[in-house]
């Protein structure tokens, strides 16, 4: 079957889905994969400008779905990997335009090419996240140590066991270690005990992330960032690796048990 | 002086951050089975409303709760300590006369609990046999009026 469909969502907005799957996109492209990364927010589309290839689009995905364009001129290729594409969203149509099926559609044949489809879903639970959610072989859950975004976090969770697709692992993202420290903010350990997923990633918060979207070059190629170390490491655990959790001065008797959860997937 | 304090036992005192655990784990709960804090309260006091109906309930140490593995498995614990022999469960009678309809459906509740109960107790039960026979004694005595009365509803 060829190539992995890796989704990621979170329920809420603005928690770092786009960030992550640019990131996660880089990170396996240098680890010499072969991977696209598809838009899936339409009408919403900003996958291109975390990515830097805002100005080298000529189709979109509606494009795509709609005949307009073969898939391969859709793809926009990466300033420096040439194993990383995107498909970017369209701008001025909205979620309706793209079914599942055609999700489906079109990610089976990307399989064939790809080592890794990587899918950035829109926030919500309507029909952009069915979008996302139907070819997905597996759901990375995006959220921020924060009561809002894991409840929308556990909400999404329910969603996806129910469509057979879970049951995913988390990223936990923005987590800011001296709050946690300090007893005012939720540690991964304790997003862990109320969902109850893996975690397959722990991202410190990190100015150096608004700079990499200031410029359009994703985080992790940047090696002084935390953040992008971090992403990094999802990346090689997503493609198989059995990378342990960096030391963020978080509560560290937790680093050691995810390690082993992770070992006994 | 209070902020030295607080510094030195920063760790022990609790934080926004354990806060926000224990709200997640309460909207979650509710999120999860679908019902909400005041619905869950007000399936409470019904539960409650049909077994005095049949009881004397120590309301005070009355506890329904839902307890939560994880996400797919929910069950709804009850405590409800009863008085056993009491002068007060003259009471039982006080609270007898009921719409007929109202009584059937409570009956049919009861039984449904009684079968679960009856199972359970029917390993480790020894202490209990006592009341647990006269209970049947109270039930076989009901067992004689609702099934007319739910027959006449029917109709
Ligand atoms: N680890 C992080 N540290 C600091 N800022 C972050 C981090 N992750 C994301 N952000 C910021 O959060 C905002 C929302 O991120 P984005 O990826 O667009 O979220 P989403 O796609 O879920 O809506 C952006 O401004 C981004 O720069
Ligand atoms: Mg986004």
């Amino acid at each position: 079957m060829g190539g992995k469909v890796v989704t990621i969502s979170s329920g809420k907005g603005g928690v770092g889905k786009t960030t992550a799957t640019a990131n996660l996109g880089i990170s396996l492209a240098s680890l010499g994969k072969k991977v696209v990364v598809i838009d899936a927010d339409i009408g919403l589309r900003n996958l291109d400008v975390i990515m830097g290839l805002e100005n080298r689009i000529v189709y979109d995905l509606v494009d795509i779905v709609e005949g307009r364009s073969k898939l391969r001129q859709a793809m926009i290729k990466h300033k420096k990997f040439d194993r990383l594409f995107l498909i970017p969203a369209a701008q001025t149509r909205d979620k309706m335009a793209v079914s599942p099926d055609d999700m489906v559609k079109l990610t089976d044949e990307l399989r064939e090419d790809f080592d890794y489809v990587l899918i950035d879903s829109p926030a919500g639970i309507e029909r952009g996240f069915r979008n996302a959610l139907e070819p997905a072989d597996e759901v990375l859950i995006v959220t921020n140590p924060e009561v809002s975004s894991v409840r929308d976090a556990d909400r999404i969770i329910g969603l996806i066991e129910a469509a057979d697709k879970g049951p995913g692992r988390l990223i936990i993202n923005r987590l800011k270690t001296d709050l946690v420290k300090k007893g005012e903010m939720l540690s991964s350990e304790d997003v862990y005990d109320i969902l109850g997923l893996t975690i397959i990633g722990i991202i410190p918060e990190d100015e150096l992330v608004l700079s990499a979207s200031n410029s359009g070059i994703p985080v992790t190629l940047n090696t002084q960032s935390k953040a992008g170390l971090a992403f990094n490491n999802v990346a090689r655990r997503v493609a198989g690796e059995d990378v342990p959790f960096m030391k963020l001065d978080d509560s560290p008797g937790i680093f050691q048990r995810l390690v082993g959860l992770l070992n006994g997937r | 002086m209070t902020n030295l304090l607080s510094r030195l036992f920063g760790r022990a005192r609790k934080g926004s951050g354990a806060t926000a655990k224990d709200r997640l784990r309460f909207v979650l709960q509710h999120d999860r089975i679908n019902l909400p804090p005041e619905r869950m309260e007000e399936m409470k006091r019904e539960i409650l409303a049909v077994i005095v109906k049949y009881l004397v309930v120590d309301k005070d140490r009355v506890e329904i709760d839902l307890e939560q593995r994880d996400r797919t498995h929910s069950k709804l614990v009850a405590e409800i300590p009863v008085a056993i022999n009491t002068p007060s469960s003259a009471h039982n009678e006080g609270a007898k006369p009921a719409l007929a309809g109202e009584e059937a459906q409570a009956k049919a509740a009861n039984n449904g609990a009684d079968a679960e109960e009856n199972e359970a107790d029917a390993k480790p039960a020894e202490k209990q046999k006592p009341q647990a026979a006269k209970d049947e004694k109270a039930e076989e005595r009901e067992k004689d009026k609702p099934p007319e009365e739910s027959k006449s509803k029917a109709d």
